[in-house]
């Protein structure tokens, strides 16, 4: 099962990186990169059944700075949506030369 | 002698650190020490008076007085010509003390270590004998006398204190030079005489000619002393040693006689002797020096700097006597400059460009001399030149100095200096026109002036080389010598009577304001006049002595600076006798000393009363009247048969013309475009870079999945 | 049965992923995240990692979603999705960079099972061992309060910055 559990790790990964990609909703990127970390952290259990329980502690810690991240992200956004009232990050392009 | 300080370096000379029994120095480091006391305090003076100068200017006060308070000028006036009196008193103690014993050892006195670097070890040591003792003579003696001579020459120049600092600083340097232990100390002193000169003559720094004047001296003697450098490394790499006494032992057994080495150390020092005593081809420097004060070119480019060359190659008289090539090479370049200079000196107006040209063939004939092996000679004129060409520039600085006075009181614009504009002079300054006349006399080699003596010497001793190896060219510079003899005579001669007899060609208003020079400025001139006399009598040949012609006797001493400088020139005489076998004592065309003496002052003297008689009988008119002359030698004369012109057109331009290429293509072009280059190409990328900079964050998420496929492509392929 | 299980629950999360990336509706997008996520907490238990799978549920799918929706229905985004995806090419030059992505890791999977790495390791049945030794939570406790236990105090310290940075940003005056 390891090698299918990669595979799907590896999808997830591609698919949350296409959608940071393609989608202009600030709040659906962020829920990408999201997918992206879960992604990871299969890869993580995945491998943990064969290389030691430490892969799953990182999963724990992967875990933990996903939901402080999110807590800041999210208010971030909501300071931006103050601001602009929108969150389409087409709209955010103040921060260049 | 381990401690140092300036206690130990003044009380030096109370020491009981005697090398050679019999002769006790008397604080020889005050000699060198005073001058350079008077450099601090005239420097200090000169710097709070420029300060105050200036603050008047801002405060727009400029031309209130022309040198400010006479406050500014009574501790210069002090302590300039003190502290060289100073040293030249000190200078007459230690000299009679030496005078009282035999020295056949110079005396050395080891300050402090120098520096010891490698193999070479140099102290700051200055040697004491019998060539250093004469130069010391003159050095602090005739720069006294120019000194109080400068006391009412630049009473009314802005830059007194100023002045006396340079002109102190040079004494300090010259004597730094004659009296250093080692070549790199008197390279010291060669250099810093150097530095006084460029300054002395750039004095009156705000015409730019005479600030050019000082660039043009300073550079032409950079080239001698690339000469001086390279002679010097060549000793150490072949004797290891630089001191006089190490090398001066050393060289006889290191260096073959005539060999290569030894050759090119005696050129590459007559090198730096071309350069700094003003000979063919860098004699250029000297003429163009004029623009100094008077009193400094009497001084510097008359009677000390200038002879430094003469001091090194009689210094180094071991090293030039076992090179006879060298030594032909100095004398030819000698007796070729006494007759060149001797030529353009016929033909010049500006009463200074005249003796600055007599100096040039002055200076030829003491190379002449201690080419021809006759050191002692070339030391003997170098001492009877610089009372009798000191006494010239100062009797011409006084001249000048009344012509600028009479000029003034009436505004009219014409030339101090040149002698067309003179003419009867000695009217109205007879102390200058009697003290002059001795003083041509004596150039002109005229029995029983200094310079009879001095230069009859010369000619007898390039007449005794002619009859060694290289005779005939010897003979030839021999030819040389006396035709610039006789030139000599013309030319003094013609100056003499342009300037104070006929009629003054002034103007009947400036007439009324030419006037003799104060007492403080005629004093030196008639003491340098009694020089120019007595000077040359200590040494009369023994045969004139005792001859009916030389009085029976009547002239005091015989042969005594021969004697005096045996200690010194005694090993190069060795080498010489040894190497060319005895040299008959006899004139190179028979007879002996007194039957060519009475012929030379018999010929002098009818050219002298010659030339009065044809100068005086051509009519002269005022330097605006009279254009240049327009053909002939005449032409050439004046032009100074286009050297200068040659040089320019040889050297100068092609540097400026490299230099300009340098500048317009490997500079601007090449380096310049190349850091442009770089600046442009930087901005250009960061201008694509920011291309980048979109503020959209898809497009850096975008570029940053794109350096995820950069690290995944490189770990997995 | 568990192969089967695998692959179902495997199929789900990524029909849940490619359902946040289409949907149009914010909402909707998350609840599709809910249901990726939920499979993947699945994948978790499939794979023993029993303690892991019920936290995924608990933290990721209920908590920091439900902020997720909190926003989203904060900011009243639910009618504001024209135009929100992207197409043309940036979406094609998207899929090529991300479709090369997924190329070099299936090549990198591929035989990743035989590779000799493993053999270093205890492999799956010591840690089944350890599991009923020590219970699903125990195998986790034990290295997080001894060797992890620094980081995981600072994971706390983490959390409390977070928690006071969220708060000052998002408030409307400081």
């Amino acid at each position: 099962m390891l090698v299918e559990a990669l595979v799907v790790s590896a999808l997830l990964f591609v698919i949350g990186t296409f959608g940071v990609l393609v989608r202009r909703n600030a709040i659906i990127m962020f829920l990408c990169i999201e997918l992206q970390l879960n992604a990871a952290n299969l890869s993580f259990v995945a491998l943990s059944r064969h290389l030691g329980i430490d892969g799953q502690i990182f999963v724990f810690f992967v875990m933990t700075v996903a939901a402080a991240e999110a807590a800041v992200g999210l208010a971030i956004i909501i300071s931006i949506f103050r601001h602009y009232q929108t969150v389409n990050v087409d709209n955010f392009n103040l921060l260049k030369w | 002698m381990t401690t140092v300080s300036g206690m130990t370096l003044i009380g030096a000379g109370l020491g009981s650190v005697a090398q050679q029994a019999g002769y006790e120095p008397l604080l020889p480091g005050l000699i060198i020490l005073l001058p350079l006391l008077g450099f601090v305090i005239n420097g200090v003076l000169a710097l709070q008076a420029g300060s105050r100068s200036a603050a008047r200017v801002r405060a727009g006060e400029e031309g209130t007085g022309p040198s400010g308070s006479a406050a500014d000028r009574t501790l210069p006036t002090w302590i300039g010509p003190g502290v060289v009196g100073l040293a030249f008193l000190l200078t007459l103690v230690n000299f009679f003390r030496m005078l009282g014993v035999e020295v056949h050892e110079p005396v050395v006195r080891s300050y402090w270590t120098w520096m010891a670097t490698g193999g070479l070890v140099l102290d700051a040591a200055i040697q004491l004998d019998a060539l250093s003792m004469i130069m010391m003579l003159v050095i602090t003696g005739v720069g006294f006398l120019i000194h109080v001579f400068s006391v009412g020459y630049m009473k009314e120049d802005p830059g007194y204190p100023r002045y006396f600092a340079y002109l102190n600083l040079f004494v300090f340097f010259m004597l730094v030079l004659v009296m250093g232990a080692s070549f790199p100390m008197m390279f010291v002193g060669w250099e810093g005489v150097g530095l006084c000169s460029y300054l002395l003559i750039g004095f009156w720094f705000k015409d730019r000619a005479k600030a050019d004047a000082g660039k043009k001296a300073f550079i032409v003697n950079r080239v001698g002393d690339f000469g001086f450098l390279v002679a010097m490394f060549i000793l150490f790499t072949t004797l290891g040693t630089l001191d006089y006494q190490g090398v001066f032992e050393a060289a006889p057994e290191a260096f073959a006689y005539g060999g290569a080495a030894i050759t090119a150390v005696a050129l590459f020092f007559l090198l730096g002797a071309v350069g700094k005593s003003a000979q063919i081809p860098l004699y250029v420097w000297l003429p163009d020096a004029m623009a100094g004060p008077t009193p400094v070119s009497a001084l510097i480019h008359a009677a000390t700097m200038v002879t430094a060359g003469v001091y090194l190659v009689a210094r180094s008289s071991v090293l030039f006597a076992l090179s006879p090539a060298g030594s032909a090479a100095v004398a030819a370049v000698g007796a070729l400059t006494a007759l060149f200079a001797a030529t353009i000196a016929l033909q010049q107006y500006d009463i200074k460009k005249v003796l600055a040209y007599s100096t040039v063939s002055q200076l030829g004939f003491m190379f002449l001399a201690v080419g021809a092996g006759a050191y002692a000679a070339g030391v003997f004129h170098l001492m009877t030149h610089a009372f009798f060409k000191a006494l010239l520039f100062l009797g011409a600085g006084a001249v000048i100095h009344s012509m600028h006075h009479a000029l003034h009181a009436t505004h009219k614009d014409w030339d101090a200096q040149d002698m067309r504009n003179m003419g009867g002079i000695r009217r109205y300054m007879p102390v200058t026109w009697l003290t002059m006349w001795v003083a041509t006399l004596a150039i002109a080699g005229i029995w029983p002036f200094a310079g009879f003596f001095s230069k009859d010497e010369i000619i007898w001793a390039s007449g005794v080389a002619a009859r060694g190896s290289m005779g005939s060219l010897y003979t030839l510079l021999w030819a040389m010598a006396l035709a610039a003899a006789v030139l000599t005579a013309i030319y003094m001669t013609r100056m003499m009577v342009l300037t104070f007899h006929g009629r003054n060609r002034t103007g009947e208003e400036e007439e009324r304001h030419l006037h003799e020079a104060p007492l403080n400025m005629t004093l030196p001139l008639g003491i340098l006049a009694v020089l120019s006399v007595v000077g040359g009598w200590v040494n009369v040949p023994g045969s004139i002595r005792e001859s009916v012609f030389g009085g029976f006797g009547v002239l005091p001493m015989s042969d005594w600076l021969d004697r005096w400088l045996e200690p010194v020139v005694g090993d190069a005489q060795a080498i010489l006798l040894t190497q060319l076998g005895p040299v008959a004592e006899t004139a190179p065309v028979g007879g002996g000393h007194v039957l060519w003496g009475g012929i030379a002052t018999v010929v002098a003297a009818s050219v002298v009363l010659l030339t009065a008689r044809a100068v005086a009988s051509r009519p002269t008119v005022p330097a605006l009247e009279e254009g240049e002359p327009q053909r002939g030698i005449r032409k050439i004369l004046y032009n100074k048969w286009y050297v200068d012109e040659l040089y320019d057109r040889i050297i100068v331009q092609p540097i400026l013309r490299v230099s300009r290429w340098f500048w317009k293509v490997v500079d601007q072009l090449v380096i310049d475009g190349t850091v442009n280059a770089v600046g442009s190409v930087t901005r250009g990328v960061g201008w694509f870079g920011s291309l980048f900079q979109t503020g959209q964050v898809n497009t850096y998420a975008f570029i940053l999945t794109l350096g995820v496929l950069a690290v995944l492509a490189a770990l997995v392929l | 049965m568990a192969e089967l299980l695998f692959y179902v629950f495997a199929a789900v999360a990524v029909g849940g992923a490619l359902g946040v990336v289409f949907q149009k509706n914010p909402v909707g997008s998350l609840l599709f995240m809910v249901i990726s996520l939920g499979s993947v907490a699945a994948l978790f238990v499939l794979l023993e990692a029993h303690f892991l799978a019920a936290i995924q549920v608990i933290v990721y799918a209920g908590a920091i979603m439900v902020l997720f929706l909190f926003v989203i229905m904060l900011l009243n985004l639910g009618h504001d999705y024209q135009a929100d995806l992207r197409t043309g090419f940036w979406s094609v030059l998207a899929f090529v960079a991300v479709g090369t992505v997924a190329g070099l890791l299936a090549r990198q999977f591929r035989g990743a099972a035989e590779s000799p790495i493993y053999q270093h390791f205890p492999g799956p049945e010591a840690l089944d061992a350890l599991i009923a030794e020590q219970g699903v939570v125990g195998v986790i406790a034990r290295p997080l309060f001894t060797d992890y236990v620094v980081a995981f105090e600072l994971t706390g310290l983490l959390l409390l910055v977070a928690l006071v940075g969220a708060v000052v940003i998002a408030k409307k005056r400081v």
